[in-house]
């Protein structure tokens, strides 16, 4: 039978004071790895949540992003014309959009960031039926208006309702404040494609994307042959949501091989942290390992034991990291995206599944912090340490 | 009866056979014990004394299975241990032997009743069952009042007697005292000896204890000396050597 998991318990409080050491290593180690997966998750959920599954994205062959697109409006007829495509009593629900990055002064700080300015058509809010007018109205197709984001209402300087805006050589003004539902076009600002094009000085019939509404997501294959095989189309389609989540596979790798790099160094630091507390804990507990192995419990048990020890350290230590990020849960930030060269806010995304991943980070730090001192408290010559003092 | 000279018969309880015992310190061997005899029945209670350094712990620590003979065999209740692997060896001293400390060495973190409790975990027996044995042997060295008190609130005496506890609990087949009264006071000592007085003659307990103290020895049936790696029987100073069929 194992030596009683009390006695364990018992001994982590009665020497606090050295174990703290490695629950603060652990603690921190783990904190970053959370923050930093979650700010990954939180960057991918933010790009995830702006694409809808019956939703699809046709770019000229070989974009790899909207900025790189191009989609004369000609070929925008014809995408219209496809099977799949869902359709109300204005027609079929296609948004054919341009693209631009404007510098807006953060609020924070004063300083120029870019924000990216989308020009939409009219159907826009019927093709992304996620997004919600909360403050004011839609904007008016041919006119100077625009509405904006939440994230970047609350971000940049004048982008308030009401507002009236000096951009790209033309006077705008916020009509209304929408709420994309924590997507990527929260930080956006949007206007009419045909009025954002003429500010720009970009041909009117050249767009850099059309977004379209499917009748299904079971649609999205017809209507891909369809449009990939027609001679007079050279687009590649793609569902909205595969294009959103690979927009954010290169910051989330990123980070995610950046936060395991520190969380890896950090780790080292906390196993060291465990290694010497219980190597501490082996030295001072000499004579009652000797006794419990005298009395007959095994060398195996003593091994368990110093394991669960170390383990129940680093439990804690998990547990105190966990507890230490989760305020960071739904705190809103932003980046760079550098598929568009523009400001996207995301929220850090602390979910359950990636508590428990840093409790069995923890957990995995304390069985190798553990292991050695455990081997060596199974190994103590219990005859001369019976008599330590 | 207690034998020295390697006559004893095989109904021995304890059968100790040639039992050499060699430290290499620096290079040089020290021979602790040379060719040491030993019988001892069940029921006996042997004190071992000797000056410093001259095997007595180490004759303890083999006959406790805690340690390996250079040379020689100890049998218990028939089996020998001398050629038992380390694992069987921790088993048997789990199932034969109580270990009575100079220090106690009780587990500082646990109750005197999680203490004495500890033997019993080794056992097959239920929790009632452990609760039962505990409470027997805490009544039987008198602290069945104190079972919740960790060690840092017995006085020494007190904590003494949970060691004791804890060696009879699960019932052995012989108790190990190595000097337990050396850190009491007399008063204190009186009473641990009049226990273990008691444990042999109202139990049968077989009881094999080493001390430096003429007073406590005398309380044994038998008092053994080591001297140069054997036993001997008498006062140190007698010098007597080995006598075949030693009072008991």
């Amino acid at each position: 039978m194992a030596i009683p998991l009390i006695y364990n318990v018992r001994s982590v409080r009665a020497r606090w004071t050295s174990a703290i050491v490695a629950v603060i290593g652990i603690a921190g180690t783990v904190g970053v790895f959370i923050a930093m997966l979650s700010l990954a998750r939180g960057f991918r959920a933010t790009l995830v949540a702006s694409g809808s599954p019956d939703n699809a994205l046709v770019m000229r062959a070989g974009s790899t992003s909207e900025m790189m697109g191009g989609i004369t409006l000609d070929s925008v007829r014809v995408v219209e014309d496809a099977p799949g495509i869902a359709r109300d009593s204005s027609g079929p629900l296609v948004t054919q959009e341009v693209v631009g990055v404007i510098p807006f002064p953060l609020i924070s700080t004063g300083t120029d960031a870019n924000v990216q300015v989308r020009g939409v058509s009219p159907h826009v809010l019927r093709i992304r039926n996620f997004v919600k007018i909360a403050q004011g109205r839609m904007l008016e197709p041919g006119l100077s208006e625009i509405v904006v984001g939440k994230n970047a209402s609350t971000t940049y300087s004048g982008l308030t309702l009401g507002n009236i805006l000096n951009f790209s050589g033309s006077h705008w003004k916020v009509v209304g404040i929408f709420d994309a539902g924590g997507s990527s076009f929260d930080s956006e600002v949007w206007c009419d494609a045909p009025v954002l094009n003429q500010v720009l000085k970009r041909p009117q019939n050249i767009f850099q994307s059309a977004t379209v509404h499917l009748v299904s997501p079971d649609a999205f294959q017809q209507f891909k042959d369809a449009v990939t095989s027609d001679p007079r189309l050279n687009v590649d389609v793609i569902r909205e949501v595969d294009y959103y989540a690979k927009q954010s596979t290169r910051f989330t790798t990123l980070i995610t091989i950046l936060g395991g790099v520190v969380a890896s160094i950090m780790a080292i630091g906390a196993i060291f942290a465990g290694l010497n507390t219980m190597y501490s804990a082996v030295a001072e507990r000499g004579r009652e390992i000797a006794t419990m192995r005298a009395l007959g419990f095994g060398a195996a048990a003593v091994v368990v034991s110093f394991l669960v020890e170390a383990m129940l350290i680093s439990f804690i230590g998990g547990a105190v990291g966990c507890a230490a990020v989760l305020p960071l849960n739904g705190l809103t930030t932003a980046t760079i995206n550098w598929q568009t060269f523009s400001s996207l806010a995301f929220a850090f995304k602390i979910t359950t599944e990636l508590l428990i991943k840093g409790v069995i980070f923890a957990l995995a730090m304390g069985i190798i912090g553990g292991l050695l001192p455990a081997v060596r408290a199974a190994r103590l010559p219990v005859a001369t340490a019976l008599r330590e003092l | 009866m207690v034998r020295v000279d390697g006559n004893g018969g095989s109904q021995s309880l304890i059968r100790v056979r040639g039992l050499n015992k060699t430290y290499s310190r620096g290079g040089e061997k020290i021979q602790v014990l040379q060719g040491l005899n030993l019988d001892v029945d069940k029921g006996d209670f042997v004190a071992f004394m000797g000056p410093s350094g001259s095997g007595k712990t180490t004759l303890l620590n083999l006959l406790g299975g805690l340690d390996v003979p250079s040379a020689g065999s100890i049998t218990v209740a028939g089996d020998e241990i001398t050629h038992m692997s380390g694992s069987k060896l921790t088993q048997w001293r789990a199932r034969h032997v109580g270990f009575i400390f100079q220090m106690y060495n009780l587990i500082p973190v646990l109750t005197a009743y999680q203490n004495v409790e500890l033997p019993l975990l080794l056992t097959k027996l239920s929790g009632s069952e452990r609760r039962k044995h505990v409470e027997t042997a805490l009544g039987v060295v008198g602290l069945a009042d104190r079972m919740r008190l960790y060690p840092r609130q017995l006085s020494g005496g007190q904590e003494q007697r949970v060691t004791i506890a804890r060696a009879i609990v699960s019932d052995p087949t012989f108790l190990l005292c190595d000097e337990p009264t050396g850190d009491l006071d007399r008063k204190s000592a009186d009473e641990i000896m009049a226990l273990i007085e008691e444990l042999v003659a109202k139990y049968g307990k077989t009881v094999l204890m080493v001390t430096h103290d003429p007073v406590v020895a005398a309380r044994a049936h038998t008092t053994l000396h080591l001297e140069k790696g054997v036993l001997v029987e008498g006062t140190a100073s007698s010098r007597q050597s080995v006598l075949a069929g030693g009072a008991a």
